[in-house]
């Protein structure tokens, strides 16, 4: 009997330790540091609990993995405003090895052209051949090349190793150094 | 009630799904080019409500809003002009600008931001810099 009181006492702190916090890690507008609270919005706005606590999760940034949302149909944003074809999904990657003892960064262009078009990345931030852009984490930090996006709305950069991921990826013959 | 049940509580408590500070979502802009001079509340705009209905390329390739908070002149007459936030805010599809308070919803004096982004968490100012 005693064991049988001890496991409620348990499930009772649980459901507790769940409810102090909310439904997740998403803050109530009228309590989220930015919003007025006494503004006459606030009661109308969405609260991004209610939207963002369906989608797939994620341990950074909104909490939500966006680039699964999108391609496991949780979501369909549109693309333009317009009634336009869906641009072209790119599916090449890059791999890029100068990244001193870190693992090489792969860059995928699939994820990013499902959200994107290539016009916003070439050739504004982004040379077209690979290897001519001086991408590096200095840049990236103050919100340059990745930083533009990275670090302000798509994953932040605390996510180190969701960009250099690749380890021992041998090199290909036609690029190898001399 | 053991000291083990008691140690699974106390993470379920700290973990970051259940804890952390209170903070407005990762990628909320705050736009305060004219609206304090204005005696109006700065702007919010809320990068994962509107990621949810559009991909980046409708407002950053087709609207011509740039990667930067406040780098765009936007003001209301260009709004009511369907230019900007105007493209879609214009009663057809979304809501029109007559509910200013929708988007007028800061802080007063909140200075123009992207909300946690790395830019402002590492390397902006302690202090923002006084309006010019």
């Amino acid at each position: 009997m005693a064991r049988l009181q001890r496991r409620f006492v348990f499930v009772a702190l649980l459901c507790a330790a769940c409810s102090v916090r909310g439904a997740g890690p998403w803050q109530d507008l009228a309590d989220d540091g930015l919003h007025d609270p006494a503004g006459p919005g606030i009661g109308v706005l969405q609260q991004p609990g209610e939207a963002l606590s369906v989608l797939p999760q994620d341990g950074a940034g909104n909490h939500v993995h966006w680039v699964k949302a999108l391609r496991d149909g949780f979501i369909t944003p549109r693309h333009a405003l317009a009634d336009e074809p869906p641009p072209a999904i790119d599916t090449t990657e890059i791999i890029m090895r100068d990244t001193s003892t870190l693992p090489f960064v792969r860059f995928p262009h699939r994820a990013h052209t499902e959200w994107l078009d290539c016009t916003i990345c070439h050739d504004r931030l982004f040379e077209r051949k690979v290897g001519t852009t001086p991408i590096n984490m200095g840049a990236i930090l103050q919100g340059k090349y990745c930083g533009v996006c990275h670090g302000a709305v798509a994953f932040p950069l605390t996510e180190c190793n969701r960009c250099h991921s690749v380890r021992d990826v041998p090199v290909a013959k036609a690029a190898a150094p001399p | 009630m053991s000291a083990r049940s008691l140690r699974i509580v106390g993470a379920l408590l700290l973990l970051p799904g259940f804890a952390g500070p209170a903070t407005a979502e990762y990628g909320d802009v705050v736009i305060n080019n004219y609206s304090d001079a204005a005696g109006m509340r700065p702007v919010i705009f809320p990068h994962w409500f509107h990621r949810v209905r559009f991909r980046c390329a409708a407002c950053h390739a087709d609207l011509g809003f740039k990667f930067k908070a406040g780098g765009n002149e936007i003001n209301m007459m260009k709004i009511i002009d369907g230019e900007y936030c105007g493209a879609c805010h214009n009663g057809e599809i979304a809501w029109s600008v007559e509910n200013c308070d929708m988007c007028h919803s800061a802080k007063p004096g909140t200075p123009t931001q992207v909300h946690e982004s790395t830019v402002q968490k590492l390397l902006a100012p302690a202090k923002p810099k006084p309006r010019q």
